[in-house]
């Protein structure tokens, strides 16, 4: 015990002995570490996002296609599903995008029906004339109204209608209600031209999760020409497009590991003349070789649990304090307008886990050949020279 | 699958500790051939220093393959939300049926290592370090057993497709299914818990009589009884103990109390089964070896120690395993 503390204390005042190099290897260290780190964390909170906005979505939604592409579906559907035993209520769903040139942003317009018990209001009310309208925090940044303002968009003949804000959202997940304007359907209807007897879709409320698979087969068997998307199918295409992509930034990124390990294989290698006569000074003086080499992998050690700390507090910094400018728009992929949302700042220790063993273990294997070798140098050659 | 960063780090790790062993048994070999502690030449100098470096790189080679063991299982757990079916590792593993080899091996493997360090630590205690061929000998075996291991993974990984439809632990491990794991998880509680603390009882009388007597005969029937004790407790844990611990009479999964929401009590448990276990196979499995003087000083120095570290295992596999049969409010057995 009193062998080790005094070991660890050898190696950091040697450590600090050579502080200039140590620390710039340090440095390049934590940045190595802090960009695979900030793929870990970035795509961890982007999964955890897009789960919570999940959970609050309906069990089946389904959609119809008509040549393999996405068709307004007839609301006569959702008579036949509700028949159904174990489902609860079916809706039918009117919802759909809207571009505005002007401020380039895309927008995602829901028609009223069903829907807002999901959502938190942050301000206001829901609407309640045709031409009220309830908008999200982002639209609201990027359009500049407030309550009792006027939203002006351009509908499917290019005519102007205008909405009064009658409320501001928030939501828990901010990726749900960003783009979001909510108005009452019957107006959505009209401002899409859409026909009163078709919706964009159905929600299906499933009452026991173990039917959810059995109702998703009936469907598509008794209504051939819908696609049921059950809510697991898209938690784990999710899953799997996250892991994917973090995967495959990481595979990228260790390449800028290998160059750090060579550098580090090279360093430790290529031990100094001082560095060896005071390794020559400490044997002679009647250190065993098996105490050099702790100490060499006790600085290793230090050194890399530095760096990981040091990478992790960036990698932290960069993702939940700066939004992750630098990755963003590698890893988020779809069309989001107003990259300013916040991500849920949640780390957990599994990816703390992937990342010490892809950074930490590869550092240490690296150093503990060059170590014995230190190490186990004659005392008579080094001092010889 | 294989481009998920659990899977990448863990193929990645694995390759390097095969590296790590492979310059290992590379110098193993020189050992083998040319070691001659009577001599003094040069190359016997170099040869007992490298010793050092074969010694350091099997306990960072131990070391990493216990993270990668744990490395594992996190990522089995992480990755069942993508099989349907599937709600812990359990299903992970079922998904492709290497996996449960691949668990296997890993466990071997870190057995195999920690005793291989013991017999390292032994041998580089006494003067005349009797055991060099040996030691590297065996080191030269578990060199296919890591590439095995790094092989397995790649298997399993890449063998494994999202969206399959796998049993759950709550089936496989439920009285109708067939094979080993499910029959002894199919046993009831009544039969299982006795046999369970007989087995326990039999370990700690053994062990408790080694501290005191010396014999091989001892030590041995103490091997016999830590092996026994290993395969009981696994089986405990998968049939009775499991559903104490997740207060659930229908959760009999071996993984899950390793994760935060059940306080990580899987921890100790393990550690306490896995120090209990190795500690006591190692008395018999040293005495055989102890041909020489020195080694039967050594190791008689060092018996009581390993024993006792037993002994404090076992104790803590007890309590952590069993705190909630005696405290807990669920109970399989009627009073």
């Amino acid at each position: 015990m009193i062998l080790n503390l005094k070991l660890l204390e050898y190696s950091l005042s040697s450590l600090w002995r050579r502080k200039e190099k140590n620390l710039a290897l340090v440095s390049v260290y934590a940045l190595v570490i802090a960009t695979l780190g900030s793929v870990l964390l970035l795509t961890h909170a982007l999964k955890t996002e897009a789960l919570m906005t999940l959970t609050a979505a309906p069990e089946i939604v389904v959609q119809r296609t008509l040549g393999g592409r996405h068709e307004l579906i007839p609301i006569a559907y959702a008579r036949t599903i509700s028949e159904f035993p174990g489902v609860g209520r079916v809706t039918p769903r009117v919802w759909g995008y809207y571009y505005d040139s002007l401020v380039k942003a895309n927008l995602t317009l829901i028609g009223i029906e069903g829907y807002h018990e999901q959502l938190e209001l942050l301000e206001g009310r829901f609407p309640q004339a045709p031409d009220e309208c309830v908008i999200g925090a982002g639209v609201a940044d990027a359009f500049g109204p407030q309550i009792g303002d006027f939203l002006v968009l351009e509908d499917s003949s290019k005519r102007r209608s205008e909405f009064r804000v009658s409320g501001i959202f928030r939501s828990a997940s901010n990726l749900l209600t960003n783009d979001l304007v909510v108005v009452q359907e019957a107006a959505l209807r009209e401002f899409f031209a859409m026909p009163a007897e078709l919706a964009t879709d159905l929600t299906v409320q499933v009452y026991n999760s173990r039917e959810v698979g059995t109702i998703a087969k009936k469907i598509s068997y008794l209504l051939p020409d819908s696609r049921p998307i059950t809510r697991d199918e898209l938690l784990h295409t999710y899953d799997s497009l996250f892991n994917w992509r973090s995967g495959m930034m990481l595979a990228v990124f260790v390449s800028a590991l290998m160059a750090f390990l060579i550098l580090a294989w090279d360093r430790a290698t290529g031990i100094s003349a001082e560095e060896r006569r005071e390794i020559g000074i400490l044997k002679a003086l009647g250190w065993e070789t098996s105490h050099v080499l702790g100490a060499k992998l006790r600085e290793a050690l230090l050194l890399s649990l530095t760096a990981f700390m040091a990478g992790l507090l960036l990698a932290w910094w960069h993702v939940f304090v700066l939004g992750a400018p630098l990755l963003m728009p590698l890893l988020k992929g779809w069309s989001v307008l107003f990259p300013e949302f916040d991500l849920p700042p949640v780390v957990d220790l599994y990816q703390l886990a992937v990342l010490g063993c892809v950074t930490i273990i590869p550092y240490l294997a690296c150093t503990l050949i060059p170590a014995w070798k230190a190490a186990s140098s004659d005392p008579d050659d080094v001092m010889r020279g | 699958m294989i481009l998920h960063p659990g899977i990448l780090a863990l193929l990645f790790s694995s390759t390097l500790i095969l590296l790590l062993l492979l310059i290992a048994g590379g110098v193993a070999l020189r050992i083998v051939r040319h070691w001659n502690s009577a001599s003094g030449s040069a190359t016997q100098l170099q040869l007992e220093r490298q010793t050092w470096l074969v010694a350091t790189l099997l306990k960072y080679v131990i070391g990493f393959q216990i993270i990668t063991l744990f490395l594992l299982l996190f990522t089995l757990d992480e990755i069942h939300p993508l099989f349907v079916g599937a709600m812990c590792a359990t299903g992970s593993l079922n998904a492709n049926l290497v996996g449960w080899l691949v668990l296997l091996i890993k466990i071997g493997l870190v057995f195999a290592g920690a005793m291989w360090l013991a017999l390292n630590y032994l041998d580089q205690r006494t003067e005349d370090t009797p055991l060099v061929r040996m030691k590297y000998l065996l080191l030269l075996l578990l060199i296919p057993l890591v590439a095995l291991d790094l092989w397995l993974q790649w298997e399993y990984f890449s063998g494994l497709r999202p969206q399959m439809i796998t049993s759950c632990c709550g089936s496989l491990f439920s009285a109708e299914g067939e094979g080993v794991i499910s029959t002894l998880a199919g046993l009831p509680v009544k039969q299982g818990v006795p046999r369970f603390f007989a087995v326990v009882v039999l370990y700690a009388v053994l062990l408790l009589a080694n501290l005191r007597w010396r014999a091989v005969v001892l030590r041995n029937l103490l091997f016999v009884a830590a092996v026994l004790l290993f395969f009981a407790s696994l089986a405990a844990l998968v049939s009775f103990l499991s559903l104490y611990i997740y207060q659930l009479p229908s959760h009999q999964c071996p993984f899950d109390m390793l994760q935060g929401h059940y306080y990580y009590i899987g921890y100790p448990i393990y550690l306490g089964l896995f120090m209990a276990t190795l500690f006591a196979l190692l008395p018999g499995l040293c005495r055989p070896l102890a041909t020489t003087n020195s080694l039967q000083q050594e190791l008689e120095r060092i018996e009581p120690v390993w024993l006792r570290l037993a002994l404090f295992g076992l104790m803590l596999f007890l309590v952590s395993s069993c705190w909630q049969m005696v405290f807990g409010p669920l109970q399989l057995l009627g009073s």
